[in-house]
């Protein structure tokens, strides 16, 4: 493609997804998804810059009003701009999303990888996992919330306890197969010691199975947040989180329907997004694909 | 003892399958190079052609060319015809195809379980040939599968016929899929390395029942293989294949007795002759490994097992002195593999000692077993699995000597000899293992094991993956560090022409004992368990010997 004529510089990288070869493009569907993502996350972390007016602002003067040049969007019951309440509102479900990816993850592999290796663990471990799936992240967090009261990190726990489970079975399964591999009874034989062979030899291996595994949790960890929030679980309903949002227009939306319409976009594309940005890595780090080009 | 080629003539018989310069190429490249350039091939009826050569060569791809079977997008005829029955295959349409394949041309694949279906009865899965095929009403379907059940000479065909996949044999397996393709009485079989996945028991027996339907119904067979030994006792004609081409055809004696092309001969003299070697002399010293009394027992009681045990290997004694090899050899499951990977202590026995440098290793714990380490190494099969893809060369190279204590720039230094020794390039080190071929990567495994010093080098099956050029290279290669570093090698093998090659002493095992333990020469040429003879009866080309295209001067009796 080192031949094609050089157009625009702003479309470059857009074409580049269509037209370089297979295995290194990113494809169209999975650059429209970073592209929104990019802009959800720009949006949210300078939420304060960008955001017309407080989200928290009450006007009473200025209640359920439609699209206008001071508030594009409308504004809610409480007079609230709700353009300031989404962009605001991506903060807390974004920060939820990735540090519930990260610490479910975190968790899941250092019990993953020792259920894997050690098998009188195993079994015991596992049980404990099959326990834990057992139980919804929605009764979880209630229970949380109801001994802590609405938190940050209740929510987080919640949602994150849940998730553990299915990455310790990822990384398990990872660990069991990889374990059999000539290389790694190669290096029992040359004398390894039993964590450079965990953490050199096997753990590499789940790496790329864990990232794909880590979008489906971040976007599902958004998902749960905001239906937490909606059933009153969630963080404090005087933060604005899509999730809230959502839940104080319920009572209006059939008069305004645009009160939960746009967090519920929001939320959508949010969570599309963090999806398709995981299956085109599952497609680019799947062993089977890459095995292909060795 | 004479050797008895086919010297059939077909001159008079119909031309079954006629393949006039093929050519294959990479889909979409034009200008790629070609997969097959311009291979030509005749079958007349009742006529066995070999194509032979190794991996690579485009022996396979001529096959599925052939069935119609390419990838489709990656890999298309680009030129030639491919005539059956007066017919043009390059030119039909996919479901004129379909039905060639049905009734005229079959084929049977190198893995029965994979062609068949595992969660229908095998009989079930022959009739349902019949059933697309022929307009037979059901009663006649059944009895004809039964009759094709007994042709391949399935024992107790009736419970056969309502058994699934996993209930049978490998044997048993092929012997469904050739019933499978020859019910509708093809005119044509393709085979392709049908046995390389059987014993040589087995192997002989599936050849014989090809050679026997093959009189029987006429057909022509196509028969892809990279073992010239099978190639001499099956072959009518064969066609040695080289990148993509036919480098030498004819007659399978006159090929064998005359090569005329330098590819042919070098692939001949790569056959390892089964005639047994001149004995190393035998070293003064101690004895590096001493097995007495060795027993690995698979699920025994256990609190969350109620399986059955499983006797894996019992009763192994034998000692290793320096500088000798001695070679295991057995059938799949005979427990060989077992022994070794108890001596490295890659699984723990059972029962019984390791004597290993003056300690009995066989019930050491992990932390107290590290120093013996160094003295047993393993060389795996696979060579694309014995290194860790992730791991530059040096890392590999240098992950015994640092576990050793030794430093990084004295371990790299002797990975830098090692890798000359093995006979790699220096620039070696930094690059990765999948930039290597199988044999390169093998000898990089074998730099890997030599790194740690050791007394005693255990080879797993390890030339079993490689083609016999490669495998003769690696096999030489050994030899040569055991000349020069006096190691004793344990060759765990199921080849009987390597083991005649490489060991002075041969241990046969059959299901987990040892039946018979001499030297290589008694062993081959003076066997006396009726299973050795067994083995060597079925050893594939044994009256020949390739390397010399002639008879064996000193046959087995």
């Amino acid at each position: 493609m080192a031949a094609a004529p050089k157009p625009e510089a702003g479309l470059q990288w857009l074409l580049n997804a269509i037209t370089l070869p297979r295995h290194a493009r990113l494809g169209i569907g999975p650059t429209i998804a970073l592209a929104v993502l990019v802009l959800i996350i720009l949006s949210a972390v300078f939420a304060p810059l960008i955001a017309p007016h407080d989200p928290l602002l009450m006007d009473a003067t200025q209640r359920l009003k439609g699209p206008s040049s001071l508030h594009p969007l409308g504004t809610d019951s409480y007079g609230r701009d709700i353009l300031s309440r989404v962009i605001t509102g991506g903060r807390i479900s974004l920060v939820i999303g990735v540090s519930v990816a990260v610490a479910s993850i975190g968790i899941g592999l250092a019990i993953g990888l020792v259920a894997g290796f050690f098998r009188r663990a195993d079994a015991i471990v596992m049980r404990i996992m099959d326990g834990l799936m057992a139980i919804p992240s929605i009764m979880i967090a209630i229970a949380l919330v109801a001994l802590n009261g609405p938190s940050l990190w209740s929510v987080m726990a919640a949602i994150a306890i849940p998730e553990v489970p299915r990455v310790v079975r990822l990384v398990r399964s990872v660990v069991l197969s990889a374990r059999e591999e000539p290389y790694v009874e190669a290096a029992i034989a040359l004398g390894s010691s039993m964590p450079k062979i965990l953490f050199q030899h096997l753990m590499p291996n789940t790496l790329a199975p864990l990232i794909v595994q880590g979008t489906y949790v971040c976007a599902s960890a958004i998902l749960t947040e905001a239906i937490l929030s909606f059933l009153g679980a969630g963080v404090a309903s005087e933060i604005p989180t899509w999730g809230n949002i959502i839940a104080q227009g319920r009572s209006y939306f059939q008069i305004k329907p645009t009160l939960i319409l746009w967090p519920g976009l929001m939320l959508s594309l949010c969570v599309l997004s963090v999806n398709l940005l995981g299956d085109a890595a599952r497609d680019r780090l799947d062993p089977r694909l890459r095995k292909r080009g060795e | 003892m004479t050797v008895q080629f086919k010297n059939r003539s077909f001159t008079d018989a119909e031309v079954v399958l006629d393949v006039r310069d093929l050519t294959v190429g990479f889909a979409g490249h034009p200008d790629a190079a070609t997969v097959l350039g311009g291979v030509s091939l005749r079958i007349r009826a009742g006529e066995t052609a070999c194509v032979v050569g190794e991996s690579g060569s485009g022996k396979s791809v001529t096959s599925l060319s052939i069935m119609g079977l390419l990838p489709k997008g990656s890999l298309e005829a680009t030129g030639g015809g491919i005539g059956f029955e007066g017919r043009n295959l390059l030119d039909l349409g996919p479901s004129a195809i379909r039905a060639l394949r049905a009734h005229k041309i079959s084929m049977i694949f190198q893995e029965p379980m994979t062609a068949l279906n595992p969660l229908m009865r095998v009989g079930e899965q022959i009739e349902e040939v019949l059933e697309a095929h022929t307009a037979l009403p059901a009663r006649d379907r059944r009895t004809r599968v039964l009759d094709m059940l007994a042709q391949v000479h399935l024992p107790d065909i009736e419970r056969i016929y309502l058994s699934y996949p996993h209930q049978l044999s490998g044997g048993q397996r092929q012997r469904i899929m050739i019933a499978m393709a020859l019910i509708l009485e093809p005119r044509l079989l393709i085979a392709d390395e049908p046995t390389t996945a059987l014993d040589v028991t087995t192997q002989k027996q599936i050849l014989g029942l090809i050679d026997e339907l093959q009189q029987r119904h006429g057909t022509a067979v196509l028969f892809i293989t990279h073992d010239m030994g099978v190639v001499a006792d099956i072959a009518d004609t064969v066609h040695v294949m080289k990148h993509g081409r036919i480098v030498e055809n004819g007659a399978i004696e006159t090929v064998l007795r005359q090569p005329r092309d330098a590819y042919t001969k070098q692939l001949l003299r790569a056959v390892p002759s089964l005639t047994p070697r001149t004995p190393r002399d035998t070293q003064e010293g101690e004895a590096i490994l001493t097995v007495q009394g060795l027993q690995k027992v698979y699920g025994e009681a256990g609190i969350f097992s109620r399986s059955r045990p499983h006797v894996a290997a019992q009763e192994v004694d034998f000692t290793v002195h320096p500088g000798r090899t001695v070679g295991i050899v057995g059938e799949s499951g005979s427990g060989k593999s077992t022994v070794a990977r108890c001596i490295v202590r890659l699984i723990d026995p059972s029962s019984g000692k390791i004597r290993i440098a003056g300690t009995d290793i066989a019930t050491l714990p992990p932390r107290a077993l590290k120093p013996y380490r160094k003295h047993v190494q393993i060389v795996f099969q696979d060579p694309f699995r014995s290194l860790n893809p992730r791991w530059t060369i040096a890392r590999s190279l240098i992950e015994g000597p640092v576990n050793l204590g030794i430093d990084r720039n004295t371990a790299l230094a002797r990975a830098t000899e090692l890798l000359a020794m093995v006979g790699m390039p220096e620039d070696t080190l930094e690059r990765f293992p999948h930039q290597f071929s199988g044999g390169q990567r093998q000898r990089i495994a074998i730099a890997r094991a030599l790194a740690m010093e050791p007394s005693l080098l255990v080879a797993d099956e390890a030339v079993s993956g490689l083609d016999v050029s490669v495998q003769a290279q690696v096999l030489a290669l050994l030899s040569d560090l055991q000349a020069k570093l006096g190691i004793a090698i344990l060759f765990i093998t199921h080849d009987l022409r390597v083991a005649a090659q490489v060991c002075d002493e041969v241990m046969v095992m059959q299901k987990g004992r040892i039946v018979e333990h001499d030297t290589a020469a008694n062993v081959l040429l003076r066997p006396q368990h009726d299973y050795t003879r067994a083995l060597i009866g079925a050893a594939p080309g044994r009256g020949w010997d390739f390397a010399n295209f002639r008879e064996l001067a000193q046959a087995s009796p």
